[in-house]
């Protein structure tokens, strides 16, 4: 496969670029942010369509869904480097601004993978025109701002009804994902796995209740609406291929969710051209996403961060999290979602037993939460408090997201 | 209730209105209830199964328009619900489930029919109500302060046979001045999802009225305690 080669930007687009690169560079040099959102924004005033501009000439590979967008676009950027330089959103700056700041900074690479917000999803696939659009998984994720879940599978199906060109990459284990992806053109699906059942078990083609059996199979009671045959699966913690060639895939991430994130990543890039055995070695390289999963030794602790944002993250924080004293932190601040409510929906039940210890600014609605769970507790004023009152040895921290950013913050913004 | 069997609660419909950790109240009640040496046995009743008729206490929660105007379809044609009623057992309806109790709602802007269990109706709202809520509850039922947090766009309106539940301190509850509706053993509210989880008193209140005790031991509530004077002190 030959690079594309990007046309020359318009000077209005260039000027655009320039001072949105600038305006990151300041906002960095000034402490005032990582720069990835108000450069975009500065740019995108000047040139309205700067995104597509910049998307222009450039192989386009978009990663969405409420869990895994971020660390899965980090592993399907990876794969993709087989092929040559490609650009990407890596701090998880995920709407429009965010994408054209990161492709100015890029400069005229062959290749980009974008991370986006599940609402902005139809918006970045009018302006970029990507090649593939990965979908992850839809569920509840701070409901006191945004959409319910089946309005998201809307919006998403109505974007591939407005984009029949783009090869979709899509969970087939999600029904709502299986909705808005049913009749698109081209997909490739992918058994991604999805603990969390609470957002599907009504069918959204036609309302009756969807059933389901054994670990990944479902199937809607009143209509045709059914799981998939995925093309890639996962049997034995080997990723299988459409080829039903079986893969080791060694991750340094924990979890089955990531072996998941790890074979979207594959199937998006192999639409790309990227061969499984070359991508496999770049994957293995990725050891912590913008802060998750990252290992941290302080004070003879080894500390490990996991971000869970929303109850199906919870419960796929519960499968990566060891035997360990374990600390959890719970804010309820702008980008969290001021409600908690979703505390109930998450059973806190697999760290029963462990040494728990709590914190963050919504801290006792965890402990109300934990009590009526059966879950013994300890409640400590700061995460540095947790951290002295736990022995030498591993300590397993969960946090949500303004807590974890709290928490990276203390350990000198760990990436 | 007889005192050999099992308390029985029954969580209406949570395939359909079960948006912000509703399954909270049961838990807390069956938590309370157990802590007093009460034994539970907790129902979940699917919007495709019957509606158990002889159980103790129903909570319906709270839900997007498309999902709650399907539960008031099923919930009139099933019938169930409404002998329970009949027969002074206790409801705890939430938010969309509140509202349905009245004799009509707004969902997908038309009207429709509720089950006609309490003395209200409802309609939109100028803006949506987001966040905190907090009231002076009815002196009659003998409770300290509700506090919680609503998210609806509707508004209620309640007729003279429901009397509200709180006076309104912070948020705007059925329409800014009062919150939520109570008549005989049915309680509705706009404290959304996990409300008992706040309103520990509220959650005995229930159990009281279903099991008949006067009173019910105390239980440690440091935790519950301390959540509701940081909610209230907001």
């Amino acid at each position: 496969m030959t690079d594309p080669v990007p046309p020359p930007l318009p000077l209005r687009t260039k000027l655009a670029s320039t001072v949105s690169r600038g305006a990151a560079a300041l906002s960095r040099a000034t402490g005032r942010g990582d720069g990835s959102v108000i450069g975009g924004r500065i740019g995108l005033m000047i040139d309205p369509n700067l995104l597509a501009h910049l998307a222009a000439g450039r192989k386009v590979a978009l990663i969405s869904g409420t869990n895994g967008k971020t660390t899965t676009t980090r592993l399907t950027t990876a794969a993709i480097g087989v092929l040559g330089d490609v650009a990407t959103n890596s701090y998880g700056a995920n709407m429009p601004t965010g994408h054209t700041s990161a492709l100015a900074k890029a400069g005229r690479t062959p290749y980009a993978v974008l991370e986006v917000d599940e609402k902005f999803l139809a918006r970045v696939l009018a302006a970029t025109s990507p090649l593939v659009v990965g979908m992850l998984n839809l569920s509840r994720d701070q409901l006191d701002r945004f959409s319910e879940v089946a309005m998201m599978a809307q919006l998403w199906r109505d974007a591939l009804v407005a984009h029949p060109a783009v090869h979709v990459v899509a969970n087939a284990d999600d029904p709502m994902v299986a909705w808005a992806a049913q009749h698109a053109p081209e997909v490739t699906w992918v058994a991604a796995g999805q603990r969390w059942h609470d957002d599907s078990w009504v069918c959204p083609e036609c309302g009756a209740h969807i059933e389901r059996a054994g670990e990944s199979d479902w199937w809607c009671t009143g209509c045709t609406l059914r799981r998939p045959s995925p093309q890639w699966t996962i049997k034995d913690g080997l990723v299988v291929d459409p080829a039903g060639t079986a893969h080791e895939v060694s991750l340094q991430l924990p979890g089955r969710v990531n072996l998941a994130n790890a074979a979207t990543a594959l199937a998006v890039a192999s639409v790309f051209g990227v061969p499984v055995e070359a991508a496999l070695p770049r994957l293995a390289q990725v050891a912590s996403v913008a802060g998750r999963y990252a290992t941290v030794v302080r004070d003879g602790r080894t500390i490990r961060l996991l971000l869970a944002k929303n109850p199906a993250g919870w419960l796929e924080a519960f499968d990566m999290a060891e035997p360990a004293p374990t600390l959890l932190s719970i804010n309820a601040r702008d980008p969290d979602g001021l409600d908690t409510s979703w505390l109930f929906d998450v059973d806190f039940s697999p760290v029963r037993g462990r040494d728990v210890l709590i914190t963050g600014d919504r801290a006792y609605d965890l402990a109300v939460r934990l009590e009526v769970n059966g879950v013994a507790f300890r409640h400590v004023r700061s995460f540095a408090e947790g951290v002295a009152s736990v022995p030498p040895g591993r300590l397993e921290v969960i946090a949500n997201y303004t807590a974890f950013q709290d928490i990276r913050a203390e350990l000198d913004r760990v990436n | 209730m007889s005192t050999e069997s099992a308390l029985r609660i029954v969580w209406l419909y949570p395939d359909l209105l079960s948006t912000y950790g509703d399954r909270g109240n049961l838990l807390v009640l069956a938590h309370r209830a157990e802590r007093r040496g009460i034994a539970v046995e907790p129902i979940e009743v699917r919007s495709d199964q019957r509606v158990p008729e002889s159980a103790d206490i129903y909570l319906i929660g709270g839900g997007e328009d498309g999902p709650q105007a399907l539960a008031a379809q099923r919930l009139i044609a099933d019938g169930g619900l409404h002998r329970a009623v009949a027969r002074r057992a206790v409801v705890l309806a939430v938010c969309a489930g509140y509202q349905l109790m009245g004799s009509s709602f707004f969902a997908k802007g038309a009207k429709c029919g509720g089950l006609q269990l309490l003395d209200l109706y409802s309609d939109r709202g100028p803006s949506r109500a987001v966040g905190e809520l907090a009231g002076d509850v009815d002196l009659a039922l003998g409770l300290p302060k509700l506090t919680g947090f609503e998210n609806h766009g509707g508004r209620t309106h309640l007729g003279p046979s429901a009397t509200p539940l709180a006076r309104v301190t912070t948020g705007v509850g059925n329409d800014g001045a009062t919150e939520g509706a109570w008549h005989d053993t049915v309680v509705g509210t706009y404290a959304h999802g996990p409300a008992l989880s706040r309103n520990p008193a509220l959650a005995d209140l229930l159990l009281r009225w279903a099991t008949g005790a006067d009173t019910l031991s105390t239980v440690d509530d440091t935790w519950p305690d301390r959540l509701r004077a940081e909610r209230l002190g907001v």
